[in-house]
């Protein structure tokens, strides 16, 4: 099944609650995907630093000395630790982690970061104190597994680009032939999960120099399988469905916030959710909105 | 009038409170708060009338004899799934396969449905005042599917004895679905059915589709239509 949820805040006013909103929306989605639960979070581009999410198997020890050994500033929060660093110092500090044994990049960019793990909804969402953060717009996932293992890194949210992230319910046939495929093409997906496949697609569709929408509506055609993919950029939130539709998808949208859900259950607990516009997004249909 | 409050209560209870109704009850209920829960007043099966203020779920009013319930919001998947009797209407949308494989009574949706429409169905009314998914009616065995609105794709695909009434614009028609005319019966049948769905719209505008009957048994010259 899998759970996902999304909320791309237009007010201002509420970028204090988005955690706490969104949290509610994925622990509601807790029945969708007991496995294991991510979130996707976007704030901060504005002070002109690069962020890393990283995450590591032994926080206590490898997170012990990470700043002095990184030159960078790194804030843990239990096994994830998001490093901040200089624009042009990241590609040095991304090369560091990489070389420390164990250690993982989730995720990079100006704004995004990402909290994942193992677990209830409900208690990875306590581990990494979710209701607390503020920003502009995030998603989240709620994981039922299917394609690849119960791990950390099977968790969704996955991210491939700067930036960039990705949350699927459903399920992808062709993902072992695009593997090999965006492989040949230098692009990396690190897991045997069909997601990472379809957010690097979207990654190296960008680096082509399509934008997202263009990206989305190439993997219409390319994408093979059930699937409904809610993504997420520095500025925006996308939204699109496969052409045969199964996988369930309701969506809001007020003056204040576009949201989205697996089920209407997810967003009850939204402001003035009677009063917003709420439909079912179309098969095959690529859904964008943007800051 | 009876309030039955889903956050209060818990669906179980809301739900057993319905089903113990005895026969023959005309009792009437308001479920509040309902917050998108599943299987909101399933397996009733007494004529009574239930009012849910909100939207739903997957499967509201699944399995309904006799009862008559009425959804002032919208329902997710599997609204009226294998109906037997009675009356279910949404005043705002369906999500997929409302209607599902049930057997009889109406169902209304006053908004738009979604996919999957009336798959399967078995000898329930169904009147959707806005539009339809793709793949609607697919396999339907008998009962009526009416559309005020638009229907999309593969209308009616691998159709049984099921009869269709769109008044918009058909996408596409699935296999063995077809054109067929608007006789004096079915102009009755559809005045009966819009009466009953406080739908108001001209019989006479509407097009009736139905089973070519090629795909009933299998003949190897149609093999490439299944």
């Amino acid at each position: 099944m899998c759970g996902i949820v999304g909320l791309f805040l237009k007010d201002r006013a509420l970028e204090a609650d988005l955690g706490r909103l969104l949290t509610d929306m994925l622990v509601s989605m807790s029945d969708r995907g007991p496995d294991s639960a991510g979130i996707a979070v976007y704030r901060g581009h504005e002070d002109g630093q690069v962020k890393l999410t990283v995450q590591a198997p032994d926080p206590d020890t490898q997170f012990e000395s990470l700043g002095e050994v990184l030159g960078a500033e790194v804030t843990r929060i239990d096994t994830h630790a998001i490093v901040t660093c200089a624009p042009e110092d990241a590609d040095a500090v991304r090369a560091k982690i990489r070389a420390i044994d164990g250690l993982r990049l989730m995720s990079a960019g100006d704004a995004i970061e990402i909290y994942k793990e193992v677990g209830l909804p409900k208690t990875v969402a306590e581990r990494f104190n979710l209701p607390t953060l503020r920003g502009t717009h995030g998603i989240g996932h709620t994981r039922m597994a299917t394609e690849s293992a119960v791990t950390t890194l099977g968790a969704h949210p996955f991210s491939t680009g700067s930036d960039q992230c990705l949350v699927h319910n459903g399920s992808l046939s062709n993902h072992n032939s695009l593997r090999r495929q965006l492989g040949r093409r230098g692009v990396e997906v690190e897991t045997e999960n069909d997601t990472e496949v379809a957010a690097a697609y979207l990654t190296w569709k960008m680096r082509e120099g399509a934008n997202l929408r263009e990206a989305l509506e190439a993997g219409i055609d390319d994408l093979d399988g059930f699937y409904t993919f809610v993504v997420g950029t520095r500025d925006g939130f996308g939204v699109v469905r496969d052409p045969i539709a199964c996988k369930p998808a309701v969506m809001a949208e007020t003056d204040q916030y576009v949201a989205f859900g697996s089920e209407y259950r997810a967003l009850v607990g939204l402001p003035d959710i009677d009063a917003a516009r709420v439909w079912e997004p179309e098969p095959a249909t690529v859904y964008f909105w943007e800051h | 009038m009876q309030t039955l409050d889903v956050s209060a209560q818990g669906l179980r209870e809301v739900n057993a409170t319905l089903q113990a109704e005895p026969g023959g009850s005309n009792q009437a209920f308001e479920i509040v708060n309902p917050l998108g829960s599943h299987a909101i007043a399933v397996g009733l099966d007494a004529p009574i009338e239930v009012t849910v203020k909100g939207s739903t779920g997957y499967y509201c009013a699944g399995m309904n004899q006799q009862a008559t319930v009425n959804v002032q919001g919208s329902v997710g998947p599997g609204a009226a799934e294998n109906m037997m009797s009675g009356k279910v209407v949404v005043d705002g949308d369906a999500s997929q396969y409302a209607g599902a494989t049930a057997h009889g009574g109406l169902l209304v949706i006053k908004g738009n449905a979604s996919s999957r429409c009336g798959i399967s169905m078995k000898g329930i009314d169904i009147v959707v005042h806005g539009n339809i998914g793709h793949m609607s009616a697919f396999m339907a065995q008998a009962g009526n599917l009416v559309v005020l609105g638009d229907a999309g794709d593969a209308l009616g695909d691998s159709l049984y004895e099921a009869q269709i009434f769109v008044r918009g614009e058909v996408k596409s028609l699935g296999a063995d679905c077809v054109e067929k005319d608007l006789r004096a019966e079915h102009l009755e049948t559809l005045t009966r059915l819009l009466a009953a769905a406080d739908a108001d719209a001209d019989p006479s505008e509407f097009r009736r589709y139905g089973s070519a009957r090629k795909l009933y048994n299998f003949d190897i010259d149609n093999a490439g239509a299944y």
